[in-house]
């Protein structure tokens, strides 16, 4: 079943102020996310900018301190040590950036940066080192002599190759992409996310996929939760979420997507004033007083809402 | 065609860069006018010129190193030619533009109300009271609450959205009879991005202006636009009616971007890939079909060997052959129509 699970993932941030710039207070970016991954499955993480999407899949690699929560891998509980040099969690867990030029050490060359994963964690000697490069390079389809030069010579599309090279040459379990495609080309784009489901399949990764574009989500993700102000509003499978999305912030993100039939138009205009408006009336069903999003609470076996408990509107 | 009708007339025009002595077209050879009470798109990935060409109307180049050439006409001048001191007097009065990036665009030691003020004091005459009044004016226009409040704030204490409406107050702060607004919301959430373009819509349908919005992003172009320009490596390709455009697309480009888009509503498991990359200008083929290197699988007769834009349907333009002869590569061969 599943490899990896995460229970009540907090990570808050101090605000400093006030005399001797002591802690006034706390932003909770991400407060009380639980998931779990299952081998050779995709997640997507979907919210706007500020949600604490990102944060999350940082505090999962370990980039970011957790305040509180814990990440179990294969049974074992690696809250405490995700960064540390020979934990094989290290090595399973890998990221993709979002912008891959900043990503990519101008000054080392591509076989280098491929490598350092290689080098970090598998004890490869000088010729097999090489060998797996040019398989790595083969696999994310870039030509062999690439190897010698340096990420400025590359286009935006292959940079993104290139990190993605660099984030499977440790046979990882699960990546981090986080929003990998936001900075490319609509034609590159494509290219790119044909090419992660390909390695997906051939490889049996598993990705959490964190984006804010519901349309590459749909196309890439089993699975998405929605996330608002720190915390999942709901979660579900794909048909969950697209076909019947049940919190007020999903319909409201869904009607707010661009369409390309521009007869449907003046309608979806409509739709989104309705939305809006049915936004800021049910605010209270969604979100309690000091506008924390309320628990999931699951409505089948694969799709859960975050809502006021019915029981306590009838009492 | 009434030519009284437009706004905006551009003919034939190139704008060059120049690199090592030798200068390249970016823009090349494009011709296209701008309608009254119209949104005009231009669509196109990065590089293909589409920025360009909204800056080389209001004349932002460094006149150093470009090099423009043919006509812009507006009011009855050539713009193209006109001197910096003349182009003041039209930008921000006449033109208004609005930037991708709200908060590099607008001036962080400087009152939001002070910014807005600072055009209305240069194109026109209104006295202090009247201009503050107009601020106030503009600010609620644009659907920011409480403007009073905001009009003495700072960029930075106002959130992405905010700044974005800040910057179309600035814009249309004269009345421009033209908006050229550069990836207005590229920067946004979907959500915001949804607002602003309402916001984009409904003033415009208030103030009849023309609006020449610059976008990579086709679904924008669906929900705004009245009529769409498609760019490739700095020339049109492909010109029509929005509603034409998307039900009825026919140059092998605007085709391919459709196809490549992942859509919300439908489930299919691959996307459709353009084959190689944009060439970059240094390295654009100067002669024959720009797009040819993309589509090696259409046979090379297909193409013109200077190609034009033809008039399929009435306004939809289409350049080149090649999109008789098209078909995506593994479906089978053939003509499509």
């Amino acid at each position: 079943m599943s490899f990896m699970e995460i229970k009540d993932l907090q990570v808050h941030y101090p605000v400093r102020g006030g005399f001797f710039n002591t802690i006034v207070d706390h932003v909770h970016a991400v407060d009380g996310i639980s998931m779990e991954f299952e081998k050779g499955k995709t997640y997507g993480l979907v919210g706007e900018s500020g949600c604490g999407k990102s944060t999350t899949g940082k505090a999962i690699i370990g980039l970011e301190k957790i305040t509180s929560g814990s990440i179990v891998y294969e049974g074992v509980d690696v809250t405490n040590q995700r960064r540390q040099r020979n934990s094989s969690y290290n090595r399973d867990i890998q990221m993709i950036f979002q912008d891959a030029h900043s990503s990519l050490n101008p000054r080392k060359r591509v076989k280098d940066i491929i490598a350092e994963p290689i080098r970090n964690f598998l004890k490869l000697s000088d010729l097999e080192e090489k060998k797996r490069i040019n398989e790595l390079l083969a696999i994310v389809g870039m030509p062999e002599d690439s190897k010698l030069k340096y990420p400025h010579e590359f286009s935006g599309g292959q940079k993104q190759r290139i990190g993605i090279a660099r984030a499977i040459a440790s046979n990882p379990k699960l990546i981090i992409a986080d929003e990998p495609v936001s900075a490319l080309d609509l034609s590159v784009q494509a290219q790119v996310l044909n090419f992660l489901k390909e390695i997906q399949q051939e490889l049996g990764l598993s990705y959490l996929f964190i984006s804010h574009d519901l349309g590459v989500v749909k196309h890439m993700c089993d699975e998405i939760a929605i996330m608002n102000k720190g915390r999942f509003v709901e979660s579900g499978t794909k048909r969950d979420i697209y076909q019947s999305p049940q919190h007020i912030y999903t319909k409201r993100l869904l009607s707010a997507i661009p369409n390309i039939e521009p007869s449907t138009r003046e309608a979806r205009k409509v739709e989104r004033i309705n939305v809006e408006q049915n936004y800021q009336v049910e605010n209270h069903k969604y979100y309690d007083t000091n506008g924390r999003v309320y628990d999931l609470l699951p409505i089948s076996d694969t799709h859960a809402v975050a809502k006021k408990e019915e029981r306590e509107v009838v009492i | 065609m009434n030519i009284t009708q437009n706004l905006l007339t551009i003919k034939d025009l190139h704008t060059s860069f120049r690199i090592k002595d030798t200068y390249f077209d970016a823009v090349d050879g494009v011709s296209i006018h701008l309608k009254k009470n119209e949104i005009l798109a231009i669509v196109g990935e990065s590089g293909c010129g589409k920025s360009t060409l909204a800056t080389s109307i209001i004349g932002l180049h460094d006149a150093n190193v470009t090099r423009i050439t043919g006509e812009i006409e507006f009011k009855g001048n050539n713009l193209a030619e006109l001197s910096e001191d003349r182009l003041n007097d039209v930008r921000g009065n006449d033109i208004g533009m609005i930037f991708q990036d709200p908060l590099s665009a607008l001036n962080p030691l400087m009152r939001i109300g002070d910014q807005i003020e600072e055009s209305l004091i240069y194109h026109t005459k209104l006295s202090k009271k009247e201009r503050s009044f107009r601020v106030q004016e503009l600010l609620t226009q644009v659907g920011i609450p409480n403007p009073k409040r905001v009009a003495h704030q700072f960029p930075h204490q106002l959130s992405g959205g905010m700044r974005q409406r800040v910057i179309i107050a600035i814009a249309i702060s004269c009345k421009p009879s033209i908006i050229i607004a550069d990836e207005p919301t590229t920067a946004l959430d979907v959500t915001i991005q949804a607002q602003i373009l309402d916001l984009l819509k409904d003033l415009q349908a208030e103030t009849q202006s023309g609006i020449i919005l610059i976008t990579h992003d086709l679904g924008v172009v669906a929900e705004v636009a009245d009529r769409v320009a498609v760019m490739y490596a700095g020339q049109i390709i492909e010109e029509a009616g929005v509603d034409e455009l998307f039900s009825n697309p026919r140059h092998p480009y605007t085709r391919s971007l459709l196809n490549s888009i992942p859509q919300t509503h439908s489930d299919s498991e691959k996307l459709e890939v353009i084959q190689g990359v944009v060439p970059s200008l240094v390295n654009l083929p100067r002669t024959g079909c720009r797009f040819a290197s993309r589509i090696p699988w259409i046979q090379e007769d297909a193409h013109e060997n200077e190609p034009q834009l033809h008039e399929i349907a009435p306004g939809h333009f289409v350049r080149c052959t090649c999109w008789n002869h098209f078909y995506f590569e593994g479906e089978e061969g053939g003509s499509l129509t």
